[in-house]
């Protein structure tokens, strides 16, 4: 039964995986909505500019991605020192780093999933909410934000999977120290590279499957419950 | 009703302009591509007309040059869309209650349980729009536009998507809205018997333009727009009152222009309006009054003009206290010499029995005889 016992590393390392996997999806859920309604909605000189910015940390390699962040976003960064010297938030070598990092590996696959749903919601049915009285954003969050649900539910999944297997721009923007930022996937190749390991890594690697496994379960169980209130 | 808009999309242009009832239906009549539903949807502030002007009973929604351009959520405008347009994820009560509760209460003077009664639809409001037949969807749609208590209904099609089953239970709810809810209301269809069966008023468009719009009777009876109708021949259009049920020999007595036109086979309510049409080679003209003839209606009358459009037969307009086309041959105009100003008598062998109101509903434009 020892098999089963977690350390306290991994056990750390689980805990700030959740954590930092919530807080990365939740904070970013808003922004990829946004993102989703201009891209999908508006047109504007630099549509495309935006979709690809959008899309970059789709294509780009993590590292690349963590490094960029580290040099606009770390204490000396571009940004970074704005926001620490007026703000007092630090990103670099702490958990909102990793979870920033986690976020923006993320939001690609978020923006996708919410955008293809939006793209779905027939704009006659806004239009008739508007002659019913409703003003345009009463009729997003009464309309066209619950027709989204099954798109948002499907991104929202798929973003908390990349962010629980984020290792690359988390490993180069914020580290791997154990307690901070040592998140399961850098817990699991930390584990990798010392001597014992093997079991440990073990244990880690079956815990990720679980979760993904039951993260994707969610997902089926909601969109099936959502199509059928649609269906009545 | 004020509309006058004008708008290019792609190589259509809208430019088209005319004066509705400001109370009843008004019909919007053209083939489909005319720019009905362009129209409608420049009433309800859902596209932008280029230049123009709409105002409903003084109340201005869209004027370009005033710079009045009024949001669709602030213009208190019922839409009944062709395809329903329900919430799919609200229950029926809760698609009922979503204009209901943006109308600020002391303007409401549509309420609630007085809809749900009139559309027959109590028994649905717990039900989702997916599981509602296309007939039910389109009364509750119907009632939702209703609840907003809007200042106009407009009405694109709303029978268009259903059999002629689920038609006829749908309209007897329309023609009851007029009469209820002294709102007026833009009905938009290109199926004549609906118009006949529910319109007082009427504009016809083609091509994005107001050929005419009037009074039904009078734009039904012009020679000119005849094609339109899908008419082969002429043909008047007259409002008639029910006078008694029927006499002892089972004939409608219908009273028009201090005349008595009879009829059978329909059963009208005293008072009820019943609209017939009567096709003009079902008139026949003699010069003196007949004696011993076995037709009952002889009315006296003026010639008023004469169509000679080349073929066999000529249109005649007779003045017999409202204007009546009748269709002779040729051969018969000479023989009895007609011309304008010459008294005659309009002898009508049958017509037909438009409207419904409260005659027959569904079988609308059903022929009965008056030999």
């Amino acid at each position: 039964m020892d098999f089963f016992r977690l350390t306290s590393m991994e056990l750390e390392a689980l805990r700030l995986s959740l954590w930092v996997s919530v807080w990365a999806v939740a904070a970013s859920l808003p922004f990829g909505i946004l993102a989703a309604w201009v891209l999908a909605r508006l047109r504007f000189p630099g549509k495309s500019l935006l979709d690809g910015l959008v899309h970059l940390p789709l294509v780009l390699p993590p590292v690349v991605m963590g490094y960029v962040l580290l040099v606009m976003l770390g204490r000396n960064g571009v940004i970074g020192a704005l926001l620490y010297k007026y703000l007092g938030v630090v990103f670099a070598f702490n958990w909102k780093g990793a979870a920033l990092a986690a976020a923006v590996m993320a939001f690609p696959l978020l923006v996708r999933a919410v955008r293809l749903s939006l793209e779905g919601v027939d704009s006659g049915l806004e239009a008739a909410a508007r002659t019913l009285g409703a003003g345009p954003v009463r009729v997003f969050f009464t309309v066209t934000l619950p027709l989204m649900a099954p798109g948002i539910i499907t991104g929202v999944i798929l973003a908390f999977a990349r962010s629980l297997g984020e290792f690359g721009a988390t490993i180069t923007f914020v580290s791997n120290i154990q307690g901070q930022t040592q998140t399961l996937p850098l817990a699991l190749y930390t584990l990798t590279q010392v001597p014992d390991g093997e079991m440990g890594a073990m244990r880690l690697c079956i815990i990720s499957m679980l979760i993904a496994m039951a993260a994707l379960v969610c997902s089926e169980i909601l969109a099936r419950r959502f199509a059928a209130r649609l269906k009545g | 009703m004020e509309i006058s808009v004008r708008r290019k999309q792609g190589n259509f242009g809208i430019d088209a302009s005319f004066h509705g009832a400001e109370s009843g239906v008004t019909a919007l009549y053209g083939p489909s591509g005319a720019g009905k539903t362009s129209i409608v949807n420049m009433v309800a502030g859902l596209t932008r007309p280029d230049a123009g002007r709409i105002a409903i009973n003084g109340l201005c929604l869209f004027d370009s040059a005033q710079r009045i351009d009024l949001p669709p959520e602030k213009r208190r405008i019922g839409y009944i869309f062709q395809d329903g347009r329900l919430l799919p994820h609200l229950s029926v009560r809760s698609n009922l209650n979503f204009g209901m509760h943006r109308t600020p209460a002391g303007r409401r003077f549509v309420h609630f349980d007085q809809v749900v009664d009139l559309l027959g639809i109590g028994h649905l409001l717990h039900r989702r729009p997916a599981k509602l037949s296309g007939g039910e969807k389109q009364r509750v749609a119907i009632g939702r536009a209703l609840l907003t208590s809007p200042a106009m209904l407009l009405m694109d099609e709303p029978l268009a998507s259903l059999d002629s089953a689920r038609k006829a239970e749908v309209l007897p709810f329309i023609m009851r809205l007029g009469r209820e809810f002294s709102i007026p209301i833009l009905y938009v269809s290109h199926a004549m018997d609906e118009i006949l069966n529910l319109a007082t008023h009427m504009a016809i468009m083609e091509e994005g333009r107001v050929l005419a719009c009037g009074n039904i009777e009078d734009l039904l009876s012009r020679s000119d727009l005849q094609t339109f109708f899908g008419r082969t021949e002429i043909g008047t259009v007259i409002s008639t009152v029910a006078e008694n049920p029927k006499d002892s020999f089972g004939l409608a007595h219908l009273r028009f222009g201090g005349r008595i036109l009879k009829v059978q086979g329909i059963q009208a309510a005293p008072g009820a309006l019943v609209r017939v049409r009567i096709p003009a080679s079902h008139v026949a003209i003699a010069l003196k009054a007949p004696e011993q003839t076995s037709l009952q209606n002889i009315f006296p009358g003026i010639i008023c003009e004469i169509l000679d459009q080349g073929a066999h037969f000529v249109e005649v307009r007779l003045d017999i206290g409202c204007a009546l086309w009748a269709r002779i041959t040729r051969q018969s105009c000479l023989n009895l010499d007609l011309k304008p100003g010459l008294p005659v008598f309009a002898l009508i062998k049958s017509v037909a029995v438009s409207l419904g109101a409260s005659t027959r509903i569904g079988t609308p434009d059903f022929m009965t005889s008056c030999l």
